[in-house]
């Protein structure tokens, strides 16, 4: 499979990544050698394997049901949240205007 | 500056540790050695910043803890450097992108948190590529790194590896004794070997994720790079351990890695894969992987033949899952929380997401967040990152079948030495497959370590891999110890810095 200069257009669209013509060019070649060397998976019967969902076998806790259990994590940190945005006011994170 | 300084910046983690603990020198004269040696070696380009103040004022904690009469911790008086992927707190944390320049975290990383409660300071943060893609420390918005190494009879700046190429940089240089890595895809194994030091990847789960800036997060984990395996397990106790705020974190105790090294490997079985027999791979390689069997039976163990029939998928499926998982990652650097902002004039919130991020995100970070986002978009996700994700299980099962035959593998960390800067940029192909032999362990999630093994005829080093079952760091480490103990690796870089 391989992807056109349209399409690599909408995927960078979707990523929110700004390209320009240039940019483009020189990203299409470079992506479909890529996928052309990951077409090979396609060579591997996988039938009837599962695919991996956890690498190492884990079970997943639950944390108690306690507020603030852990601070690092936990509310009341206003400051230090807002601490490197590039715009805060009034204790908010700012973003351009948004509704017309 | 003492007048022994040279002779503390040749001294590894448990001759510090040992030597401070012991009153042959204080902690403060060991980090006002290592200061100096940081300092000097700007042309490495190894740190983003540095931070003498905190190596300062971890000694001086250290020499009064030990004037008290206290404990020093496993760690105590030894100053390190810092891979700038980990958060520490007030210190700009950057992983090497424009993106999160000026990033300074308001809380501390796990694991760098636990190294300075063992009583570690902190020498400065390391360059790497930017958000830990690439395999030469050439994708770091703040320039490349340059090892200490030169090919014999050459001056061409040569690759450290990636990406921890920092991080290899300054202990190959003896500008730090010790420092963390990470590994996604052999990114402390692959700069080690370059740079003729010891680095381990543990089990996936050993080190917190908490605080790691992320790059893909079922194939993270962060470990130590050192010039001894000793002082590799020393400082991974250091850095290991359950914690609560990683849902991944192996609720395991760390066992005491130290004290059972052991060289004796009478009764062991090492493996020997033979798919890693590739096409592209240098004969001074191959040699040295012959070697690294001998110096194994001698001793001890028998050496016997094992298959990992999906090798050669391992590394195309990993170039699906990897970027995947980036492109959901990277998500969050939109603008408006931290790092960067590009609002052009009258734009509004979509276009201000796309602007930063075209301005924050070097090529090889675009590359593979397209990618990710092209192998997980609508008509391409099962037959890109499912199909991935069922190899990724037959490579894991590939190991297991391997360990009922054997205790460790053992392989080639990489197929060729380290590399001029610039020589394999045109194709990013390429470069990725630096890491053919690194790869398949990090997706079966096993501890795997590089120790130096020898040099090439041009006087670069080679490296040898050992991959261990899931929580048998031990087992690795000791593998390594009766090859570093036969190797007797003790060529050094000439100084040119």
């Amino acid at each position: 499979m391989s992807v056109t200069r349209e399409e690599v257009a909408k995927i960078a669209s979707l990523a929110r990544i700004k390209m320009g013509d240039e940019e483009l060019d020189r990203m299409v070649p470079e992506l479909n050698n890529i996928l052309d060397w990951v077409e090979q998976l396609g060579e591997v019967d996988t039938s009837g394997v599962e695919p991996m969902t956890a690498v190492i076998p884990n079970k997943l806790r639950l944390r108690d049901d306690v507020v603030d259990a852990i601070p690092e994590t936990s509310g009341g940190r206003r400051e230090d949240i807002l601490a490197n945005a590039p715009a805060a006011e009034h204790g908010f994170f700012g973003v351009p205007k948004v509704i017309e | 500056m003492p007048e022994n300084a040279n002779e503390l910046t040749n001294l590894g983690i448990k001759a510090i540790r040992d030597g401070v603990a012991g009153g042959e020198f204080t902690a403060r004269e060991v980090a006002e050695a290592f200061n100096a040696a940081v300092a000097s070696a700007s042309e490495l380009n190894a740190f983003i910043v540095t931070t003498p103040d905190h190596a300062l004022a971890a000694a001086d904690a250290t020499d009064a803890k030990r004037a008290r009469g206290e404990d020093l911790g496993k760690m105590g008086g030894v100053p390190i450097g810092m891979k700038d992927l980990f958060a520490t707190k007030g210190v700009q944390t950057t992983a090497a992108s424009h993106i999160l320049e000026g990033f300074k975290p308001q809380y501390e990383s796990t694991v760098s948190q636990k190294l300075w409660d063992a009583g570690a300071g902190m020498l400065g943060k390391l360059n790497l590529d930017q958000f830990a893609m690439g395999s030469s420390n050439e994708t770091s918005y703040f320039g490349n790194v340059n090892s200490p190494w030169k090919k014999d009879g050459t001056n061409a700046a040569m690759s450290p590896g990636g990406s921890s190429g920092g991080s290899s940089s300054a202990v190959a240089a003896r500008i730090a004794p010790a420092v963390t890595g990470t590994d996604t895809g052999g990114s402390i194994r692959q700069p080690a070997a370059f740079t003729g030091i010891c680095g381990i990847k543990p089990t996936y789960g050993r080190c917190s994720r908490w605080g790691v800036v992320a790059f893909a997060s079922s194939l993270d984990q962060a470990g130590p790079m050192a010039r001894s395996v000793e002082d590799c397990a020393i400082m991974l106790e250091a850095m290991a351990g359950f914690d609560p705020k990683d849902a991944t974190s192996l609720e395991m105790d760390v066992p005491n890695w130290e004290a059972a090294l052991d060289a004796d490997l009478t009764g062991k079985k090492i493996g020997i894969p033979r798919e890693y027999r590739m096409e592209g791979t240098d004969r001074a390689i191959l040699d040295s992987w012959e070697q690294g069997k001998a110096m194994l039976r001698d001793a001890g163990a028998e050496i016997v033949d094992v298959s990992l029939p999906h090798t050669k998928y391992a590394l195309p499926a990993y170039y699906i899952i990897a970027p995947a998982e980036a492109s959901s990652n990277l998500a969050r650097y939109d603008g408006v929380r931290y790092g960067l902002r590009d609002l052009p004039e009258g734009a509004g919130l979509q276009d201000m997401y796309a602007a930063t991020r075209a301005a924050g995100f070097g090529d090889e970070v675009k590359r593979r967040v397209l990618i990710g986002t092209y192998v997980l978009s609508a008509g391409f996700y099962d037959a890109y990152y499912t199909q991935a994700q069922k190899i990724r299980t037959l490579v894991a099962q590939d190991f297991e079948k391997a360990f009922e035959a054997c205790d460790v593998i053992l392989a080639p960390t990489t197929p060729t030495a380290s590399f001029p800067l610039g020589s394999l940029n045109d194709d990013p192909l390429t470069m990725y497959l630096n890491d053919v032999f690194a790869v398949p362990a990090s997706l079966a999630g096993l501890p795997a370590m590089s120790v130096p093994a020898t040099v090439n005829s041009d006087g670069l080093p080679l490296g040898l891999q050992i991959v261990g079952k899931p929580f048998d760091e031990q087992g690795v480490l000791n593998a390594g110890l009766a090859i570093e103990q036969r190797a007797g690796f003790d060529a050094k870089p000439e100084k040119w810095w």
